[in-house]
């Protein structure tokens, strides 16, 4: 009977799951064609060679690289902030946890797959494993890109276990599916207890796996000679970046959702707030770096440095630099800093703009250095071509289609998880507060209260 | 174990830029059509490397040095190949394994000498063109990395010859074809470790410098500079 009311309780959330609306469908379909074009693009490719994309010499790497490193950063979205808000018991996590989740499997899919897409010879991918070099950066990342997907899908997996349980227990469409993934869990306080185990033991460990992973991506460039990527902060910066554009993308997903499945009342504007405060905080860290970055390779004019520097700040990638700023600093700066402009509106205003910038952040470490090697001194250009933007638009699609795709399989929040906030939360931070506060006369009037 | 090494003196060196047409022949480097040209994909083992224009419209003088792959001894390339596509060989030749590159352009991007070249369509050549291919090298697949090899077959063949005749390869047995086909005698070729071989000779030269020594790549390739009224 208590049961019951609960599920009545929280209805909306299940609703996607059954209901599904004429503009689902529609949008599914548009999305659909995009990933198509681009997988028709990906095989004329193959095909005909990676001479259809815009690269050349001495530009060899372009939009592929430059998608793997952003994807791979927004996938930080997910289970950092996740486990960073879990371990510090925020209590506004529970709804937020799950979307973030979502995004990092999926988007460490689309990212994955990427270098692949890069390939000369994607035919002969198994040769990382059969003959791989362990002293190749290459390498480290193929394998702390595959430890933090496992470690993040069995993250994402396990606080969804008891979501899949009451799945299961309502019955309806793909019960079958619902009963072997539950594993037969039945909320039981040992299997609870369990459950609660395993959550706290990986989100401890998805931290440092997280970290490391966008350390490493960072290293492929900076364990190189190239002029602009050979820096030891490289490690740090990309690391920053990565949580910051996957604070941006988790409040986009966000925001979409909340409108497109009525979730007003679970995501609130306060969470927007404090999303808001953590995206500011990520973009002053990010400017910090950005500077210190470009005033040590200014300072130490070192003239093939300085030619890549001269290239961002003045050259021909000079527009996407600026524009590159003003997305991930002056916006959030203006829009995140007055109380008056940081609504749920301009909270999504800045998101957009970081999510952009983040991009052209990427752009912007990879393209320059590789247009102005040390030798020899003329400067490469590089204009994407159609199979490398179709390729982009067909990731960006494939990220949205699978989150939809989820959307109808399990519920976007995770359900008992707000219940458990509802039923227990309020007397836990009581006597959490309790815990912090000095001893004084009012703390015992609350607890005789 | 020789140690192969090149000498090019600049003195000597008129800009003819037969060693970059021989190369390309023997090598069966691809040729590729204008439009990929015109987008930076032309493809050279040997190139020519500008380095300084002087004089003004119509009196220009340009200074250029023929620029192969630098065969360094401290390879950063084969540093970061993921597949071990490319390794040091015991006699120094920085290699290349076609069947093994998984394509995946490091090696080209951490090469501070940008003399790698990687294979962006499959060879387009005109049919004629096929009669022409050297049968002792092989023709590379689309999506592979390549780069100069020090005519690595010529020096397989000379191995063979100098086996079968029961003696040791003799310095003249074994040059590559820029080496070779120099019509001002500016390249020099030969084992660095053996003293009395020409190139340790002509390396005595107080003219001598490799390119961007300050990276301590220790390229293998030398040049003897110009010397300038």
């Amino acid at each position: 009977m208590d049961n019951h009311q609960y599920l009545d309780e929280d209805e909306v959330l299940f609703r996607p799951i059954y209901k599904t609306g004429k503009g689902f469908y529609a949008l599914a379909c548009a999305l659909a064609a995009i990933v198509l074009f681009g997988l028709i693009m990906y095989i004329r490719q193959v095909m005909f060679g990676l001479g259809e994309t815009g690269m050349n010499e001495p530009v060899s790497w372009g939009f592929y690289i430059i998608s793997f490193v952003f994807f791979i950063g927004i996938s930080h979205a997910g289970t950092l902030i996740s486990a960073i808000l879990r371990l510090s018991k925020a209590e506004w996590r529970r709804p937020i946890t799950r979307m973030a989740e979502v995004i990092t499997g999926i988007v460490l899919i689309i990212g994955g797959l990427h270098p692949i897409i890069d390939l000369g010879r994607p035919d002969r991918i198994l040769h990382l494993v059969e003959r791989g070099r362990l002293q190749s950066p290459l390498l480290w990342d193929f394998t702390s890109v595959s430890a933090y997907f496992t470690a993040s899908s069995i993250y994402l997996y396990l606080p969804l276990i008891p979501d899949i349980a009451l799945l299961r227990d309502r019955g309806g469409r793909f019960n079958k599916l619902y009963k072997i993934l539950a594993w037969g869990y039945d909320g039981s306080e040992k299997q609870k207890h369990a459950l609660e185990r395993a959550i706290n033991i990986l989100m401890v460990m998805v931290i440092p796996i997280a970290v490391s992973v966008h350390t490493i991506i960072s290293w492929i460039f900076s364990m190189t000679l190239q002029p602009g990527w050979h820096s030891t902060i490289f490690g740090p910066y990309f690391v920053v970046g990565a949580i910051f554009s996957g604070i941006a993308a988790l409040v986009i997903v966000m925001i979409a959702f909340r409108k497109a499945y009525h979730l007003e009342n679970y995501l609130k504007e306060i969470h927007f707030r404090y999303l808001g405060t953590l995206l500011m905080v990520m973009s002053l860290l990010w400017f910090y770096f950005t500077f210190a970055e470009y005033l040590t390779q200014f300072y130490g004019h070192e003239p093939p440095e300085m030619r890549v520097f001269n290239y961002k700040f003045i050259g021909s990638y000079a527009p996407w630099f600026w524009l590159m700023v003003v997305c991930n600093f002056i916006i959030p700066v203006i829009f995140l800093s007055n109380k008056k402009l940081k609504t749920i509106k301009g909270i999504l205003i800045t998101s957009i703009a970081v999510v952009i910038g983040m991009w052209l952040e990427r752009l912007i470490v990879i393209v320059p250095s590789l247009a102005n090697p040390r030798l020899p001194y003329p400067t490469g250009i590089y204009v994407p071509s159609l199979t490398e933007i179709s390729l982009l638009a067909a990731a960006t699609s494939a990220f949205i289609l699978g989150f939809m795709g989820f959307s109808k399989l399990f519920p976007l929040i995770s359900v008992w998880e707000i219940k458990e906030g509802r039923k227990e939360s309020v007397k836990e931070v009581t006597e959490r507060l309790n815990e912090y506060l000095p001893t004084s006369k009012h703390v015992k009037v609350i607890e005789e209260a | 174990m020789p140690k192969y090494g090149m000498v090019i003196d600049l003195n000597k060196c008129n800009q003819c830029e037969a060693c970059v047409t021989a190369c390309k022949l023997e090598n069966n480097v691809q040729i590729v059509s204008k439009e990929n040209a015109e987008m930076d994909r032309a493809m050279f083992w040997m190139k020519m490397l500008t380095t300084n224009y002087s004089g003004n419209y119509p009196d220009i003088r340009s200074e250029s040095l023929p620029m192969s792959c630098m065969q360094c001894d401290e390879p950063s390339c084969i540093k970061v190949c993921p597949v071990r596509a490319t390794y040091k060989r015991d006699d120094g030749i920085v290699a290349q394994i076609y069947p093994q590159c998984i394509g995946c352009r490091y090696c080209m991007a951490n090469c501070p000498y940008t003399t790698k070249v990687f294979n962006w369509f499959k060879d387009e050549q005109p049919v004629e063109n096929e009669k022409t291919y050297n049968p002792d090298v092989s023709v590379r697949p689309k999506g592979v990395v390549e780069k100069c090899t020090f005519c690595i077959h010529r020096l397989q063949k000379a191995n063979e010859q100098a086996k079968a005749e029961h003696r040791k390869i003799r310095e003249e047995d074994y040059v590559p074809a820029c080496a070779e086909v120099c019509a001002a005698h500016a390249i020099y070729f030969g084992d660095l470790d053996d003293p009395n071989s020409q190139v340790s000779k002509v390396m005595r030269d107080y003219r001598k410098f490799t390119l961007q020594e300050e990276l301590g790549t220790k390229p293998k390739v030398y040049y003897l500079s110009a010397m300038t009224e």
